[in-house]
């Protein structure tokens, strides 16, 4: 048998309390990330990806219930330890989180080398001047010029703040680094630009990266493995190979054909309606409203169907004799 | 909604010119002296037709939103001229000053919303009604309800009581382009609309603002930093670098056949969904963009060119040069 993956998400729920009612933002997720690769969690605006991040990582707002489901980091249960050991043994050292627009979060009257620095000073225990030599080795890593250490977060372009960031994230050397939309506020030569420095990184560093991202063309850009969401679950969970040459989604292949393209003769395609509610999500495939290939079987939900290696898929039409008659 | 009959601008004359438009920003510092300024937009020269799309293309800080709304009036220009219908916008005071702005909609950048989050739809389209004098109520009303159906909100009873929070990121965004048109303006000028939304909706919007961009003749310039954007939904591309246009061409044109070494660069940084794009690291030129408070003497593209010479690119500023039909490009390879 296969070593254990290095993390593996089963069946992982959160759900908030709002005065509406409950939102079940994750919903059964499930995916598996070996050593060194890198996946990309991938989906429209709200369906969930953050609250992923968030619920693996529990840094929850207050609202959360605690999550459910299981997450294994070398084959150890993690999501039911206490805090202070998951703190301790857990966040930061074995799993970075760069949270969704954290370049704009960070102190503005803090250097930003002391800020780099710090995440090795609470979780290794560094000296001051350990934390700070390793913080400069971890610029340098990320492409910014040593003097920028000095400096204040307004002082840095948004790209040099993202990059700072991403060093702080690294510097604590974790087995995993979740980025959540690290680019999705930059420019495109700026967007360019940080994921070279990612793949750079996973190629010199063994680095493994879970990035959250709603842009299809970025995700191409650092994925071996994609895991669609939609309404807070993962609809396709595939190789990158599979996934933007032959997506077998229905949502997968209408996502991929809203792409615009650079040299396509074609307009891209909207996809037609919103995605649902997460107070009351349909009780079938919560895809059926907008798909246009779904039929009777439909109506019930349809469970994540395996389609071949490390490849699976949440629609009727995959299964086996399940399918269209 | 019925477009106004195009005001008499002299035949033949673009709706929007503007020839070497300048607009600097002073620097100051309190408590002690401190002289110069940011070269936001530094020479422009561009026009618009009626009827015409053109999107804006460059990276941060380009000076793209600081054009807009020195189009827009909103920034005096400290340097050249622009003309709307053959009328010198720096001479626009008062009420002709107010008059102008009717006839420009404007679609401000602004990732979480242009909409004040405490007004409902209806008074945020009402208030440009109320300010420019619609009335009476009922007229008002009559337009909100055409300007949200044309965006797509119909029926308007749906979504008029709402408020920002209980909308979609592209609800919002349809409402922000319904209070861009609700005044019946001539042009449109709408900064980064679509950056900040999901794939599939940004497709929506810009398909929606092209649709209704045609179907009243409406001139549209579309901000953008990504070059991926701009075919289908454009006719022209002005790309910016530095305060100036560098290259002007018709989009399909700029697409395949790019003449100035930065707008390559911009295409090379973009890449379509492919596997084999995880495999390879792309091209960015390196450096940064210039200072705006000190740009590089001749060419400001050549700190960063591949193809800088030197002796020629570091001293001469290179002219708008003619390299095809409606097609430009400010680089010395072209000479
Ligand atoms: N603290 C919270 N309380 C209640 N609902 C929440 C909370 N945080 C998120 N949600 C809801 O949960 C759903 C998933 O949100 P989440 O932020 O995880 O989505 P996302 O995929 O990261 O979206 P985006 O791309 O916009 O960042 C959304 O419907 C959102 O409104
Ligand atoms: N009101 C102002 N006063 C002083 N400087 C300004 C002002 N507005 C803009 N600037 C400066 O002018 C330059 C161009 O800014 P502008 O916002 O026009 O760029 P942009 O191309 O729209 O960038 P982005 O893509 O980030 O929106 C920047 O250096 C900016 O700091
Ligand atoms: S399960 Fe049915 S409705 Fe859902 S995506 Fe597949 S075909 Fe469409
Ligand atoms: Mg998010
Ligand atoms: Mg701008």
């Amino acid at each position: 048998m296969a070593a254990a993956p290095l993390l593996e998400i089963d069946d992982l729920r959160l759900a908030y309390a709002t005065e509406r009612g409950t939102v079940r933002a994750v919903d059964g997720v499930g995916l598996t990330l070996r050593r060194n690769e890198a996946v990309v969690i991938l989906g429209e605006s709200g369906c969930g990806k953050s609250s992923l991040a968030k619920a693996l990582l529990r840094t929850l707002p207050r609202n959360a219930y605690a999550p459910e489901g299981r997450v294994r980091l070398d084959g150890a249960e993690v999501l039911g330890l206490p805090e202070e050991r998951f703190r301790r043994q857990v966040r930061w050292v074995r799993i970075a989180l760069v949270m969704q627009a954290a370049m704009n979060a960070l102190n503005p009257v803090v250097r930003v080398g002391e800020q780099v620095a710090e995440p090795l000073r609470i979780h290794r225990g560094c000296s001051r001047r350990q934390a700070a030599a390793r913080a400069a080795e971890a610029f340098a890593e990320v492409g910014i010029p040593g003097d920028f250490l000095q400096r204040y977060p307004h002082e840095l372009s948004g790209g040099m703040r993202q990059r700072a960031v991403l060093a702080m994230a690294l510097v604590t050397e974790p087995d995993i680094v979740v980025l959540d939309e690290p680019t999705s506020a930059l420019d495109v030569l700026t967007q360019a630009a940080i994921m070279n420095v990612l793949k750079r990184i996973k190629r010199d560093r063994g680095v493994s990266f879970v990035l959250i991202t709603h842009d299809v063309a970025t995700s191409s850009e650092i994925a071996d493995r994609v895991a669609l969401m939609y309404a807070g679950q993962v609809v396709e969970e595939a190789s990158a190979e599979a996934f933007f040459t032959a997506p077998a989604h229905p949502y997968s292949q209408m996502l991929m054909a809203s792409v615009p393209r650079l040299h396509q003769p074609e307009p891209p395609q909207p996809i037609p309606g919103r995605p649902p509610s997460l107070l009351e999500p349909p009780a079938g495939c919560r895809f059926a409203e907008r798909c246009p290939q779904r039929f009777d079987r439909c109506s019930e939900p349809p469970p994540a169907l395996p389609l071949g290696e490390r490849h699976r898929v949440r629609c009727w039409l995959h299964a086996t004799g399940g399918g269209r008659p | 909604m019925s477009p106004r009959p195009a005001q008499a601008a002299a035949p033949g004359e673009p709706l929007l010119a503007a020839r070497d438009l300048q607009t600097h920003f002073e620097l100051r510092r309190w408590g002690f002296l401190r002289t110069g300024s940011v070269r936001a937009v530094d020479g422009v020269d561009l026009t618009l037709d009626a009827g015409e799309a053109a999107a804006v293309v460059g990276e941060s800080g380009c000076g793209k939103s600081s054009l807009a709304r020195t189009l827009l009036g909103l920034h005096r220009p400290t340097g050249g001229e622009a003309r709307f219908e053959g009328q010198p916008l720096a001479r626009l005071r008062g009420a002709a000053l107010k008059a102008y702005r009717a006839r420009v909609g404007y679609v401000q950048q602004d990732p979480y919303g242009a909409l004040p989050p405490f007004m409902d739809v209806r008074r945020a389209l009402e208030e440009p009604l109320i300010v420019h004098g619609v009335a009476p109520r009922a007229e008002r009303e009559r337009r909100i309800e055409a300007a949200l159906e044309e965006v797509g909100l119909a029926p308007a009873g749906e979504v008029w009581g709402k408020y920002p929070h209980q909308l979609s990121g592209g609800q919002q965004q349809r409402v922000v382009i319904a209070r861009a048109l609700i005044l019946r303006p001539r042009m449109i000028l709408a900064d980064e609309p679509v950056s900040m939304l999901d794939a599939s909706v940004r497709v929506e919007i810009l398909e929606l603002l092209r649709r209704i961009q045609r179907e009243h003749r409406l001139a549209l310039l579309y901000i953008t930093h990504d070059l991926s954007t701009v075919r289908h939904y454009t006719d022209r591309v002005l790309v910016m670098y530095g305060g100036r246009i560098v290259e002007q061409a018709p989009v399909e044109a700029l697409l395949e056949r790019p003449q100035h070494p930065y707008a390559e660069a911009l295409l090379a940084a973009l890449a379509d969904p492919d596997p084999a794009n995880a495999r390879r690291e792309r091209p960015v030129p390196g450096g940064e963009p210039p200072s705006l408070a000190a740009p590089p003497p001749g060419c400001r593209f050549h700190p960063r060119c591949p193809y800088a010479m030197a002796g020629t690119c570091d001293v001469y500023d290179p002219p708008a040069l003619g390299v095809g039909e409606g097609h430009t490009a400010a680089c010395w390879l072209r000479a």
